[in-house]
């Protein structure tokens, strides 16, 4: 907290700039006001020195909050932990604003109130993000590591109903869902970039309609791409239709859109100077945009396939009705009846025994730990930075050049 | 020729077209063509899920016509209301709202104008965690941990606040299937999107306005008032329809949450009633009869319609509104 809040100095903001570079425009903070009181507020009387006094403020009001209506609660004999942490905050709220508002103002007030409801609001999110996480920590790691590796090699076919836990395994749903989105990728990511490609290096109609077809479809109910698939590819085959090959495709027609929008993102913050460079050096269009705009692309485009995976390898919708379910190893999508993980956690949770549900935990921690380790390998490729040449391609630029350089004679 | 530059995607932007020589090779055209083909794969990946799920809806539209888009209480095969079940699709959506709007505006403050700058990236990289981990995982979690977490508090607001007819439940004592709950967790599904919106729509606020505010001796929140949120107040109506199309589109958590009491149109969002499009589809789909199957997909299709109308339209205001103003 400052304690000349009023005063404060802008954040550095990352702004799309004239030039289409996300450049971080970082503004230098104002020098402390060493003698002059701040506007609004006491004259401070230690200085340049930050003075203790907001801090007290502000944990004051939340021990006098805390404290008295846990007392309240207490006399009346109420338990309800949500209800006295709603309470205790709305009255820390009222006391801190009162507190405020006598020592510094209205203005002050305002502005300290607001900063303690955005403070509470982005832990809120935080909270409920550590709360699921953990909660599936909690509960899943004890049955994956019951029997450890068994847990990931095994299928399910010894377990049923009111066996043990140690009888399941998880194997044969994470071979469905490597085939399955391995498939979406194959078929989205190809398709993803060389769509965003068209629509930044293309204005033509086509171009306009497919970028707002683009961004309606990323928010395409999952459970209609489930049964557009369905119609098509299932039905007509019969008992036979549900397979990884169909929900393969369902996926893909999630991803697809997505991996599009980010692409876009992606190429569209490529240097125009670098393009225009080539371009002017007489290089044909298809050579500028494959052998400079992607390359130099690249870290972010993995990002943008990687994050599409992650995001639709727990997608459950589509897979309900493709890929059919099985409690045994299937290795080929082409064969019928194929698992994967957010199926089998669905199946599991549908079973009527207190061991399907625990084991249901165990595969959504598995698959919570995919998904993560997915995020984490994307932030791992886009910290390489886009926009950056990698090091392979400036030593292949730097060995032609010298090659051109010895070649070529001077004009 | 006429190259127009990638400024063409952003909207802050006139578009600048640059007149260059014309590099009009026969493989230029080939690899445009061929980038024009992926293209139009996507469009017609949109026209024919719009045309299948047509083509199966038709005997339901045919057969019960407006009947099908009217009628309160979806019981297939014989009586099937679609608005029902939008109803309730809308009712957890706003549910949803309530909660994601202003914890999403707060986060996206928090990251722009409040936290500090090492803060600030790994808040951006936890709020995208928010939006990766899969929605079966939510939907379990509201099933396992949130309902019996929440069953207190809802017991409470129907006790005291049941005088608010939304409040009231004809299903005393049992809260834990509700609209409420699965609004709560579309809630923490949808916070990302719309956070990430309108972080991006905020951070394009005049930084010399911002500056302006605060030199003229403003507060923080000040210059937010004024400046920040009046320059992205569309941005935000833009991700609120976003979110909204989103959230209605949410299938497996609610389908895991939301009980199958009935599948009347209801306004009780504390009881185990109401059904939403995607949960119906969901849950009957695969057991239902050939006309069972064309009702739920001409219901899929409306489902669709209306998503696509509010992301589209949702995008539209987002791009408007970040251009420059004045």
């Amino acid at each position: 907290m400052n304690s000349t809040i009023s005063v404060s100095p802008p954040s550095p903001v990352s702004a799309m700039t004239a030039t289409g570079l996300d450049v971080a425009v970082r503004i230098p903070p104002p020098p402390p006001p060493s003698g002059l009181p701040p506007p609004g507020g006491k004259p401070s009387s230690s200085g340049p020195r930050r003075s203790r006094g907001p801090v007290v403020e502000l944990v004051g009001s939340a021990l006098a909050a805390g404290a008295s209506v846990w007392l309240v609660f207490t006399i009346a004999g109420l338990s309800a932990p949500f209800g006295l942490f709603v309470s205790s905050f709305l009255l820390f709220l009222v006391i801190y604003g009162v507190v405020c508002h006598s020592l510094h103002g209205t203005l002050v007030m305002k502005d300290r109130l607001a900063t303690v409801a955005v403070w509470g609001g982005s832990l809120t999110a935080l909270l409920a993000l550590v709360a699921v996480i953990g909660f599936v920590v909690f509960k899943g790691a004890p049955v994956v590591f019951a029997r450890f590796p068994h847990f990931l090699l095994a299928d399910m076919s010894n377990f049923g109903g009111s066996s043990p836990v140690t009888n399941a395994g998880v194997g044969a749903a994470i071979v469905g869902s490597l085939e399955q989105v391995g498939l979406a990728t194959l078929i989205s990511v190809p398709l993803a970039v060389l769509t965003a490609t068209y629509l930044v290096n293309s204005n033509s109609t086509l171009s306009r309609v497919v970028r707002n077809v683009v961004d309606a479809m990323t928010g395409t109910p999952s459970i209609i791409a489930g049964i557009f698939i369905y119609i098509i590819l299932v039905k007509p085959r019969g008992t036979n239709g549900l397979d990884g090959l169909a929900a393969g495709l369902a996926l893909s027609v999630l991803m697809l859109p997505l991996v599009t929008r980010a692409a876009v993102e992606v190429i569209i913050i490529v240097p125009e100077a670098l393009r225009e460079a080539a371009l002017a050096l007489g290089a044909p269009q298809w050579r500028v945009i494959l052998q400079i705009v992607l390359p130099t692309a690249r870290a972010g485009l993995i990002t943008a396939a990687i994050l599409g995976v992650a995001r639709t390898a727990g997608e459950t919708a589509e897979v309900l009705f493709t890929a059919g379910g099985n409690v045994h190893y299937n290795f080929s999508p082409l064969a019928p009846y194929q698992s994967d993980l957010p199926l089998q956690i669905y199946s599991l949770i549908n079973q009527p025994s207190v061991n399907a549900i625990r084991v249901a935990w165990g595969v959504a921690f598995v698959l919570v730990a995919l998904v993560l380790a997915l995020f984490v390998a994307a932030r791992a490729a886009g910290a390489a930075g886009t926009g950056r040449v990698s090091r392979q391609l400036r030593q292949r630029k730097a060995r032609k050049r010298s090659m051109t350089m010895t070649k070529e004679p001077s004009p | 020729m006429t190259v127009v530059a990638p400024r063409a995607m952003d909207p802050t932007l006139d578009e600048v077209s640059i007149e260059l020589t014309p590099v009009h090779t026969p493989a230029d055209r080939r690899f445009f063509g061929l980038l024009a083909c992926s293209a139009a794969i996507m469009f017609m990946l949109l026209v024919s899920i719009m045309v299948f799920l047509a083509y199966h809806g038709w005997w339901a539209l045919s057969h019960f016509k407006l009947k099908f888009f009217l009628g309160t209480t979806w019981s297939a095969p014989a009586h099937p209301g679609v608005l029902a079940l939008i109803g309730g699709s809308v009712a957890i959506a706003l549910v949803a709202l309530v909660f994601a709007l202003p914890i999403s505006i707060a986060t996206a403050l928090m990251i722009n104008e409040f936290a500090p700058a090492r803060l600030r990236k790994w808040l951006t990289t936890l709020i995208d965690l928010l939006a990766t981990v899969p929605s079966i995982v939510y939907g379990f979690w509201g099933l396992e941990a949130l309902s019996p977490w929440l069953n207190g508090t809802s017991e409470w607001i129907v006790k005291h606040l049941g005088f608010i007819p939304i409040f009231r439940t004809n299903y005393a004592g049992s809260y834990e299937h509700s609209i409420f709950i699965c609004g709560i967790v579309v809630s923490i599904m949808i916070t990302p999107v719309i956070t990430s919106i309108t972080r991006e729509v905020m951070a394009q606020a005049p930084r010399e306005a911002c500056e302006a505010a605060l030199a003229l001796g403003g507060t923080r929140w000040g210059m937010i008032t004024d400046v920040v949120l009046p320059f992205s107040r569309s941005g935000m109506v833009g991700a609120t329809l976003l979110g909204l199309s989103r959230a209605m589109g949410e299938t497996i958590a609610i389908l895991l949450i939301l009980s199958s009491n009935s599948t009347a149109l209801t306004g009780h969002i504390m009881g185990p009633e109401g059904s939403t499009v995607a949960k119906q589809i969901g849950s009957d789909f695969t057991i239902s009869s050939t006309q069972g199957q064309s009702e739920l997909v001409l219901a899929g299709l409306t489902l669709f319609a209306t998503t696509l109308i509010f992301s589209l339209g949702g995008r539209i205001i987002v791009q408007r509104g970040t251009g420059p103003r004045r």
